[in-house]
């Protein structure tokens, strides 16, 4: 595909916009907040629709369930608020009345991961994609710029089932095609390559990108594959890339346990074992500073992506 | 219903707990036993449903959850005597495949059941997410919810309390199964609910007070609720039971709150409650 960096936006605009987008065609669109609108980029829907917005004030386990039951008489609700909140704080909420009874309800988690910034590590969540991924019924989606949030935020409304759409704070390149349909569960070839596998999402998959170009100019040539649906996995898709490449690196914005290299090593050890390199935190907290500064600090860069890929090349031989 | 046939159905709805529970020899017996009153009057007199037909967003009916899923036993009883699936399979109950879990849901598609629960604190909510779904489709029809008192002690309840009144969400009827036990001892001894009217009222909800096992006061508080629905506030009803109701060994102690009765205790217990629709 091409990759043109059209503007610089955050996701989360991606999925306030997508929100009120899709809100428009579809009656049985809902949305509830916990005290976040604005962090949400929840304030254009609740505008066009203040009968169909929800807000709950600061109660997020209240606001599962009456998701919930909203979803029980017919309607698909968005819940939102920042992801340690949606997850972590109301994880048996998730689990009894969304998963276990699987209901239609569209969990929309902002300010995702070490980018969230100089909040520091209470707000940081770097372990809700374990978390919602070990959950039978779970969707997780976790797309990798504004058009393609908005897409996911639009797609997950047509599918019926529980969804963890995660997504994020600062402003990052929006890069990927505007108006590319979303497939919940199909990766996303980015950049064919023969010597290494790059399997990514969110974040990191503009991160990625750079240093697919830096390992060119090194001559080695990276396959970089946007691993957007978490769960269900794209297992064709990954074995069929390793099957080409024979090595591999996994770079996500959240811990390794649990994490998206987590679910790639499970897949490849059962199937095709092949070294993988992973970049991804490492059993650590996060800390206050700029979104760059902790991308750098935890090893979640572009050079940490490039020094993967060579190490992973050199475990083949 | 006539007050006397509704008294038949819940001791019917007796025996067949304490069937459920000794074939099964798990369960919760206590708080089923409490409770039947007021679930029997629900479906069998005061809530507009249609049994026959189960559809899972009860558009145009009314709508019951069970928050204190742990009284499984009862709810499963009423539903089958009601015809929402056959009594034979109340014989099923906590066993390996059945749709009769040990506390309800919907994974096996049981009719009559619309959320897992059993996870305490967290129908209140569920309950009125679906009474907002009712409003947003016009549909007149109210939402039923039982919590045990136990259950007040979990904190979203109080979220879910201060959501209702201050959205005005009206057309909900939450009940407390006031029985003051828990599975530890009484409610005073393990955390003190203090002045549960009080506390109700002040979150601005409109409280009833009844005897939750005097069918007739359980009939009329519930339709005095229901043609009060509508006036901008939520409703609870505080329903003092007595655990165990009904088996005179089971009543006054937090015993059988979670335990079964073997084959002696069972057959004094089936001694004291009169078949009145015949055993599954």
């Amino acid at each position: 595909m091409e990759i043109k960096v059209q503007n610089y936006k955050d996701t989360r605009s991606g999925f306030g916009d997508g929100l009120l987008e899709v809100a428009k065609h579809n009656p049985k669109v809902v949305g509830l907040c916990a005290d976040l609108t604005g962090s949400l980029k929840m304030g254009d829907f609740q505008k066009a629709f203040p009968e169909r917005f929800f807000q709950v004030g600061i109660a997020e386990a209240n606001m599962i369930g009456i998701a919930s039951g909203l979803s029980i008489g017919g309607y698909i609700p968005f819940t939102g608020t920042f992801a340690i909140f949606s997850t972590a704080r109301v994880y048996d909420q998730i689990r009894q009345v969304v998963a276990y009874s699987n209901k239609n309800v569209k969990i929309c988690a902002s300010h995702a991961g070490v980018t969230l910034g100089e909040d520091g590590a209470t707000h940081q969540v770097l372990e809700d994609i374990g978390m919602m991924k070990m959950l039978p019924n779970m969707t997780v989606v976790v797309p990798c710029d504004y058009n393609q949030t908005k897409a996911a935020t639009m797609a997950v409304a047509e599918y019926y089932g529980p969804v963890y759409l995660r997504f994020g704070r600062p402003k990052v390149p929006n890069f990927t095609p505007e108006n590319e349909p979303f497939v919940i569960g199909k990766a996303q070839m980015i950049h064919e390559g023969t010597d290494v596998s790059i399997f990514t999402c969110g974040h990191l998959v503009w991160k990625a990108w750079e240093a697919v170009l830096a390992l060119k100019e090194m001559g080695i040539n990276a396959e970089l594959v946007n691993i957007h649906t978490v769960k269900p996995l794209d297992t064709n898709a990954i074995l069929k890339s390793v099957a080409k490449t024979s090595c591999v690196v996994t770079a996500e914005e959240h811990q390794r346990n649990g994490g998206l290299g987590d679910s790639i090593a499970q897949l490849l050890a059962m199937y095709d074992p092949k070294p993988v390199e992973m970049v991804a935190v490492d059993d650590v907290f996060g800390q206050s500073g700029t979104p760059e500064e902790l991308l750098k600090y935890y090893h979640l860069d572009t050079v940490d992506i490039i020094e993967a890929a060579k190490r992973a090349v050199a475990r083949k031989k | 219903m006539k007050i006397d046939e509704l008294k038949d159905v819940a001791s019917q709805v007796r025996r067949d707990i304490i069937r459920m529970v000794h074939a099964c020899q798990s369960g919760h017996p206590g708080g089923s036993l409490g409770a039947a009153d007021i679930v029997t009057a629900l479906f069998f007199d005061q809530m507009q449903i249609n049994p026959e037909k189960f559809a899972m967003d009860g558009n145009g009916e009314d709508v019951f959850f069970l928050s204190n899923g742990h009284i499984s036993p009862m709810l499963y009883s009423v539903l089958a005597r009601r015809g929402y699936f056959p009594v034979s399979e109340l014989a099923t109950f906590r066993r390996l495949g059945t749709r009769l879990q040990g506390h309800p849901t919907t994974a096996e598609g049981l009719p009559g059941i619309r959320v897992a629960s059993g996870s305490l604190g967290q129908g209140l909510s569920v309950a009125l997410g679906m009474a907002q779904a009712k409003k947003l489709n016009d549909d007149n029809h109210l939402v039923f919810v039982l919590m045990g008192d136990g259950e007040q002690e979990e904190g979203q309840i109080w979220e879910a309390a201060m959501y209702a009144s201050a959205k005005n969400v009206d057309n909900i009827i939450a009940i407390v199964d006031y029985n003051k036990k828990q599975i530890d001892g009484s409610t005073d001894d393990v955390l003190s609910l203090g002045d549960l009217k009080a506390k109700y009222e002040s979150f601005g909800w409109m409280v009833w007070e009844l005897n939750g096992n005097d069918m007739q006061e359980v009939v009329n508080t519930l339709a005095l609720a229901r043609n009060n629905a509508y006036n901008g506030k939520p409703q609870v009803l505080l329903a003092k039971t007595e655990m165990g109701m009904g088996v005179d060994f089971m009543m006054g102690t937090h015993k059988w709150h979670g335990t079964p009765p073997d084959d002696e205790q069972a057959a004094k217990a089936l001694a004291q409650l009169k078949e009145t629709l015949g055993d599954y």
